[in-house]
Order: C-alpha cells, then sequence, then structure tokens
C-alpha cells in the first residue's frame, strides 16, 4: 500500500481492546474489524500501564492480524505515560496511533515530533507511523480544522469522543443524538474540509441493539467514516449499515465505466440515466465500489 | 540486571499467566505452576530462562502460575515483573533485550 492508500484506506469499524488482555488482542482480528485500536489509556488501570505495553509490544510483533489495521491509543498529554506509549507502539511497528483528548494542533505536533524521534530510534520507516486525533472536549471541537491539518503526511483523521464530550457539555446520551449534534457537525465540517477521515464516537450500552443501529444509521447520513466499536458484536451492524444497496452499486458502477470511457474521448460531462455526470461524481462512485467490495457485494472488474 | 524487590506481574484469567520474580543467590530457580505442566512444562521453562538471559538476570527466585498463555505473552509478564523488581519504568529497550 501507498502511504495515500494507507492514509484513505476503509475504516468502517475500529474496534477496542485493552491491551494488558492477553486473550483479547491475540484473537481479536478473528471478528474481522477494519482497524483494532489497542489502548493503553482507559482501558487499562493506572498501576497497569507498564504491563499493557509488554503485552502489547509481544502482540505487535508475534500476531499475525491478517491485515487488520493496528492503532494504539496512547495516553494523554497530560499524563506521565505518553512517551514510553509512543516508543513501544513506534518500535512493535503499529500502523497508527491514536491521540486522546487532543485539543489543538500543537498536540499534535508534539506527538509526531515524538514519533519521528521513534522512528529513528528504533529503526523504523521513517513517516510509517500514521496518526488520527480523539476530540474529547469542546476546546477540541472548535480546533478541529487546525488539529486536521496539522501533519498531513501522517493524519488519517478526528474521531468525537462522547462520554467526556457530553460531560463538559453539561448533557448526557438521548436517543438521536441532539446533544451531540453540533460537535459531530462541526467536527465533519472541519475533517472534511481538510481532506481527512472522521469516526463517531462509542456505544456503550450493548444490550440496547436498536439504539446502536439508529445511531449507525444517523453517522451513514451524516457522513462519517466509520465507527468505534466497544465490543466484537457491533462490527457486522456497522459493515451492514454502511454497505451501500444494490441500486447504489449499480449507479456507480455505471457512472465510473461510462466516465471512462468518456474521459479516453475527452468528454468531461455526460448524461448517465438522465442525470448529469461531471468529475464529480467519481469519488463518490470509487467510494461507493469500495464499500461494496469490502462488504463482499461487488465481484466486478472495477 | 539486579532485582532489588519482589514484583509481581499478569493475573490469573484465562490465557495469562501471573509472574512473581524476587531477588535470589545462586543462580536461577523456577516453580512453575499450570494444568498443562506435562505437555508444556519444559517450554515454559525455557521461555522463562531464555527471557531472563536476555535481560541479563543472573540471580533470580522465579514463581509461574501458568493459565494457558501463549509464549508471547507469558515472555511479556516475565519482562513485566523484572524490570518492576529492578525498579525501571520507562525508556524500556524495546527490540533490544525486549524481543
Amino acid at each position: 500500500m501507498t502511504q495515500i492508500q494507507r492514509l484513505k484506506r476503509l475504516r468502517r469499524s475500529m474496534l477496542f481492546l485493552s491491551a494488558q488482555r492477553p486473550a483479547l488482542i491475540k484473537d481479536a482480528y478473528i471478528f474481522k474489524p477494519d482497524s483494532l485500536l489497542l489502548d493503553l489509556e482507559d482501558a487499562v488501570a493506572e498501576n497497569q500501564k507498564d504491563a499493557a505495553r509488554f503485552s502489547l509490544y509481544h502482540a505487535l510483533k508475534t500476531v499475525d492480524y491478517r491485515g487488520v489495521e493496528r492503532v494504539v491509543r496512547i495516553n494523554g498529554l497530560d499524563t506521565p505515560h505518553w512517551q514510553e506509549d509512543i516508543r513501544v507502539a513506534v518500535a512493535g511497528g503499529a500502523d497508527m496511533i491514536r491521540i486522546s483528548k487532543c485539543e489543538t494542533a500543537d498536540d499534535v505536533r508534539t506527538v509526531v515530533r515524538h514519533i519521528e524521534m521513534a522512528e529513528e530510534e528504533f529503526k523504523s520507516e521513517p513517516g510509517y507511523t500514521l496518526v488520527m486525533a480523539a476530540l474529547e472536549s469542546p476546546l477540541g471541537v472548535l480546533n478541529a480544522y487546525e488539529i486536521c491539518i496539522a501533519c498531513p503526511e501522517r493524519m488519517v483523521g478526528v474521531a468525537i469522543s462522547g462520554g467526556d464530550f457530553r460531560k463538559s457539555m453539561q448533557t448526557k446520551y438521548y436517543p438521536g443524538g441532539l446533544e451531540m449534534l453540533g460537535g459531530r457537525a462541526t467536527m465533519l465540517l472541519a475533517a472534511r474540509a481538510a481532506g481527512v477521515q472522521c469516526f463517531d464516537t462509542v456505544f456503550t450500552n450493548l444490550d440496547d441493539i436498536e439504539g446502536f443501529r439508529a445511531e449507525v444509521e444517523q453517522n451513514k447520513q451524516m457522513g462519517f467514516d466509520g465507527k468505534s466499536l466497544i465490543s466484537p458484536r457491533q462490527i457486522a451492524i456497522v459493515h451492514e449499515v454502511f454497505a451501500p444497496t444494490e441500486k447504489e452499486i449499480a449507479e456507480a458502477e455505471k457512472i465510473v465505466r461510462v466516465w471512462r470511457e468518456n474521459s479516453a474521448k475527452g468528454i468531461g460531462v455526460f448524461s448517465v440515466d438522465g442525470k448529469m455526470i461531471d468529475i464529480a461524481f467519481i469519488p463518490g462512485a470509487e467510494r461507493v465500489i469500495m464499500m461494496a467490495k469490502a462488504s463482499g457485494l461487488y465481484k466486478g472488474d472495477l | 540486571m539486579k532485582l532489588i524487590q519482589t514484583a509481581l506481574a499478569g493475573t490469573l484469567e484465562s490465557s495469562d499467566a501471573q509472574v512473581t520474580v524476587e531477588n535470589a543467590e545462586n543462580g536461577i530457580e523456577i516453580s512453575i505452576e499450570s494444568n498443562v505442566i506435562n505437555q508444556y512444562g519444559r517450554q515454559i521453562k525455557e521461555t522463562v530462562l531464555e527471557t531472563l538471559d536476555r535481560l541479563g538476570v543472573e540471580n533470580a527466585r522465579v514463581k509461574v502460575v501458568d493459565k494457558g498463555a501463549l509464549d508471547c505473552t507469558l515472555r511479556a509478564r516475565v519482562e513485566c515483573a523484572v524490570f518492576r523488581a529492578c525498579g525501571v519504568d520507562k525508556d524500556y529497550p524495546w527490540g533490544g533485550a525486549i524481543r
């Protein structure tokens, strides 16, 4: 994969796992999430941070995750842990580092500087370790655009963290998500303006399947790339909801094919089934094909 | 590395191992508790010895309570216990003595 392909890869489902629980991290890839979030932060007790790093290091080095992306969530920059977290993630060859409680572009630059130092120390490929930022406060959300453009070579995107965000907004979870609307929308606008990906928060009530599905449907409607998840059981629902319909796939395929034929002939604007199509439609159509392939719904040759 | 205090790492959960290390005078002493001791006892012992050797620990009393840990988990627990016993909590030698 090129760096651009790595930055833009499909990330519908990002499954959180405590890095210190061996039973979880050794075979989590069998649930086929797009990415695994190996957590050194909240899922690990304060006095077990060191233990989590050792087990993370060996898991990264020895477990074959079969192409599932391995993201390490490091502790916040206000803790004594994040520098060692970066060292172990880079030394282990993690694909990406998720920055907790990111509030400013400077936070991103600080982390990136330490990643560069670690890549040099451990002789890793310079630039290999990607980053994403979790926005957990109103300040983080308001600075989302600056955060998104702080390091274009490494920045995958931003995720909102509902628990802390709702608390600082003096509210709590409500079905329908009105309390999160401003945060989600602001972050989405910033991410799209910067051309990076955007991920929604976890849904914590595992018994409320309908509530979860409704939230995922809303995520899709709002334009999110994917969602952070806390249980393997949530993966299938996200993939199902994010999968394009048969009609969407057929239409996308036609658009891409006709566009390729026409652009070879030097024609930029044309119509497909009575709709005007130009180059602006192509990324969307290609994205539908990519999603369809990932969902096992498209076996064509595009 | 010289152990300056007794330290423990790991849990008794399935797929894990709990490792206790303390300083000793005459080389390495290992005791192992495991439901699969007949099949894997030797392998567990070898992994522990190899890990201690890499860390440069020459004298230690080690107790392993194995709950079906993979090799890589066992190694992680031994390393964690040793660094705790040596009072080291940062700038670990990832990719060096820890492999």
